[in-house]
């Protein structure tokens, strides 16, 4: 899910297309707008790294593709 | 940005069954088979969504260990919680725990009997309900793994510093490591592998699993939840097994780092201390739990209340605690679908939506 705002009390709101949901950030180290995160029990748990979740979406599409040649 | 199509590509997954299909008849050429077990209730659950277990190779087999934190909480656990709720506390808890049997009967019962049991989604609700209820006793059931351990920790951090005095913690906190080492040295399984948990490993980070690995170790796979993640790292430990090594590989590190989430653990650290700790199904294993630290004594809620978890009476007929272990499948106990369904249900394991019973229920009969 997206931060889409970040709170005063260490709070944040999260967004997963359209869906909102508030969040703690207790567990975060400097949460910023526009990160995404992984939230168990209504806390961000971990930000998710973007580089690394494309270069996997582009590994299992290199996979998929090695299966039709 | 949408991940999720990205991590069910239909052909990847066909590809990857048919990787784990060669390197599964490689092992068969030296009469090996691979006892894969996955310690965590979420990879549970997706393996049996996506039917992960019916499409492997007849030598590959996928256990499920001790990873619905539900499941391994003991009966005694259940019985102080209702106790506590007879004291006229207010007992706040995740959904699950509400229809788990205790030695006599559940909080649900309690609930209907007048008792007060919320149940909430997050363990910031009961900062709430102790900050809405100044003149009554908020008690928290603080039970799970790593991932719950950490956001529920903050609780401790937030009523100290807005000095909230009417919350305690009646905790039964499990780690994923110390039960991984009482899996691997118990006689009655052969385990072959750990695909590891995604959360957990977020917060205790890859390194933790190292002392798993090496010449007398088994390979270490940490992988994510969607079923490609699952298949890739059932992959990965396949070729660790056909080329004899036994490797920590971190597949979800787009999440997951080497050292974890030091924030997490830090505070993990400031309230908590290594506790020995019983496991239905693996009985007491040494600091497998953590305890609130003396200095913050307050917030227990066993020295609070003055009360004592103690060791309670299992279902009769309940087969949960060899289902945990990995010593018998779901659908190899007697009751199971027949006594035993979500809907009336026996033991922990069918009650629990990560339940190794719940989903063989719900996705494999």
């Amino acid at each position: 899910m997206k931060l889409v705002e970040l709170r005063d009390d260490g709070t944040g709101v999260a967004d997963l297309d359209g869906a909102r949901s508030e969040v703690s950030l207790a567990l975060l180290e400097n949460p910023a707008l526009g990160d995404y995160v992984i939230i168990h029990a209504g806390f961000a748990i971990e930000k998710l790294d973007e580089k690394e979740a494309i270069e996997r979406i582009k590994l299992f599409d290199e996979i998929g593709r090695a299966g039709t040649e | 940005m949408k991940y999720i199509d990205g991590y069910r590509n239909p052909e990847a997954a066909e590809r990857l069954n048919s990787r784990i299909a060669v390197l599964a008849c490689q092992l068969k050429d030296r009469h090996k088979t691979a006892a894969i077990m996955e310690v965590c209730g979420t990879h549970t659950m997706a393996i049996a969504r996506f039917g992960i277990r019916s499409a492997l190779p007849e030598n590959v087999d996928l256990i499920s260990g001790p990873g619905c934190p539900v499941c391994v909480t003991e009966t005694g656990y259940i019985d102080a919680a209702i106790a506590l709720a007879g004291k006229e506390s207010i007992i706040v808890t995740f959904g699950d725990m509400i229809n788990v049997p205790g030695s006599e009967s559940t909080l649900a019962q309690t609930r209907s009997s007048g008792g007060s049991v919320e149940t909430v989604y997050s363990p910031s609700n009961a900062l709430t309900l102790a900050r809405n209820n100044p003149d009554r006793e908020i008690v928290f059931l603080a039970i799970g793994f790593e991932t719950t351990i950490a956001p529920i920790a903050t609780l401790i951090e937030t009523a100290t510093k807005e000095g909230l005095r009417n919350l305690s913690l009646l905790t039964a906190f499990k780690l994923v490591p110390p039960a991984l080492k009482a899996l691997m040295t118990d006689p009655e399984l052969k385990i072959d592998a750990f695909l590891c948990p995604a959360h957990v490993s977020a917060i205790i980070g890859s390194d933790a699993y190292r002392p798993f690995t090496g010449p007398k170790g088994v390979p270490c796979v940490v992988a994510g939840f969607e079923p490609l993640d699952i298949l890739l790292a059932i992959d990965g430990i396949l070729s660790q097994l056909v080329a004899g090594t036994a490797e920590v590989e971190n597949q979800y590190n787009r999440v997951v780092k080497p050292e974890g989430n030091i924030k997490a653990r830090s505070l993990m650290e400031k309230y908590l201390q290594p506790v020995d700790a019983r496991w239905r199904g693996l009985g007491m294993v040494p600091q497998s739990g953590l305890g609130i630290r003396p200095e913050y004594g307050e917030f227990d809620a066993e020295k609070k209340h003055g009360i004592k978890i103690q060791q309670g009476r299992e279902p009769a007929g309940c087969l949960c605690g060899d289902v945990i272990k990995g010593k018998l499948k779901p659908t190899a106990c007697p009751q199971f679908a027949k006594a035993c369904t979500p809907d009336h249900a026996i033991g922990p394991c069918m009650v629990s939506s990560e339940g190794s019973c719940s989903a063989y229920f719900k996705y494999m009969r």
